[in-house]
């Protein structure tokens, strides 16, 4: 491009009035180098805004932490009562099922223990034997 | 949305957001991470992200917002950014440079521009962005955006030039 009509685009840049394209012409224009010295200072300009737009984000970004599936979190709850309820029915049953067998043993113990006192008492019947014996020893 | 999905949205533009963050908060590594939490936070959002027109104009969007909020908290509680780095020791960047030292100093006074100028000229001069689009992601009307343009060129030209003068008297 010419002389004058880069210098007509310069004045244009630092009015902010040129298009996209006229400013990728200027920037073409300083980078090829071969600048009239009186423009020299926008090769600098023009340069740095080159280079700064090659500069990249290189930094991995840990997406997969963040992406945590709560879909799965309520199944495995639902799968916990489930399974609570069933198998908490059946400790339930047992246990009321151990009292019974407590409660049973406590009567039959009770039981027990009256007829221990009756037979207690039967040995008085060894009296009547001795008394009988006796009697019949002495005949 | 899948996560190869997202990821083929988000690649065109994630250096753009990376620059702007860099352009804002200059250091690199400060740069990176709001462009990581950017992303992380486009990605929890990504069942909405269909109903944006632009998913690209919203994440530019929310990276300036988010650097400009960082350099607000930065500011109040006094810490002052600490950059070293103005070469990004980049081999093309090696070979495209002949005069590495003006170039560098490009950088530098855009570093001094007031934060509007600065993204204005990020992304107009840099990711070529027309602007309506500018106007939109800065909240400016287009004649506003030419406006501060305008100054952030011809600032950028008068430096450079006072710069080489200096170094040559």
């Amino acid at each position: 491009m010419e002389l004058h009509n880069i210098e007509k685009l310069i004045e244009k840049y630092l009015e902010a009035t040129t298009t996209v394209a006229e400013e990728e012409a200027l920037k073409a224009y300083f980078l090829k180098g071969d600048v009239a010295p009186h423009l020299k200072e926008y090769t600098a300009m023009f340069t740095y805004f080159s280079v700064a737009k090659e500069e990249t984000f290189t930094k991995q970004v840990p997406l997969k932490p963040r992406k945590r599936n709560y879909k799965w979190l309520s199944v495995a709850a639902v799968a916990v009562l489930v399974f609570g309820i069933y198998y908490g029915n059946d400790y339930r049953e047992q246990k009321e099922a151990e009292y019974v067998l407590q409660q049973t043993k406590k009567a039959f113990s009770l039981i027990a223990q009256n007829l221990n006192k009756g037979t207690e008492k039967l040995v008085y019947l060894n009296k009547f034997e001795e008394a009988k014996n006796k009697i019949y020893k002495t005949n | 949305m899948k996560q190869t999905e997202f990821l083929n949205v988000v690649m065109p533009f994630k250096d753009k957001l990376f620059r702007l963050a860099k352009r804002l908060l200059v250091s690199t590594e400060e740069a990176e991470d709001a462009t990581q939490e950017i992303l992380l936070k486009l990605w929890s959002k990504n069942d909405r992200m269909k109903q944006y027109a632009s998913v690209e104009a919203f994440a530019m969007t929310m990276t300036k917002n988010f650097c400009l909020d960082r350099l607000k908290s930065k500011q109040a509680s006094n810490l002052k950014l600490v950059h070293s780095n103005y070469t990004d020791g980049s081999a093309s960047l090696q070979r495209q440079v002949e005069a590495q030292d003006s170039v560098n100093w490009v950088e530098k006074i855009m570093e001094s521009l007031p934060e509007q100028q600065k993204m204005a000229l990020q992304l107009r001069d840099v990711e070529q962005y027309s602007f309506d689009e500018i106007g939109k992601l800065l909240e400016m009307t287009p004649a506003a955006v030419r406006v501060a343009l305008s100054r952030a060129r011809k600032t950028v030209r008068e430096k450079l030039i006072e710069k080489h003068n200096y170094g040559i008297a």
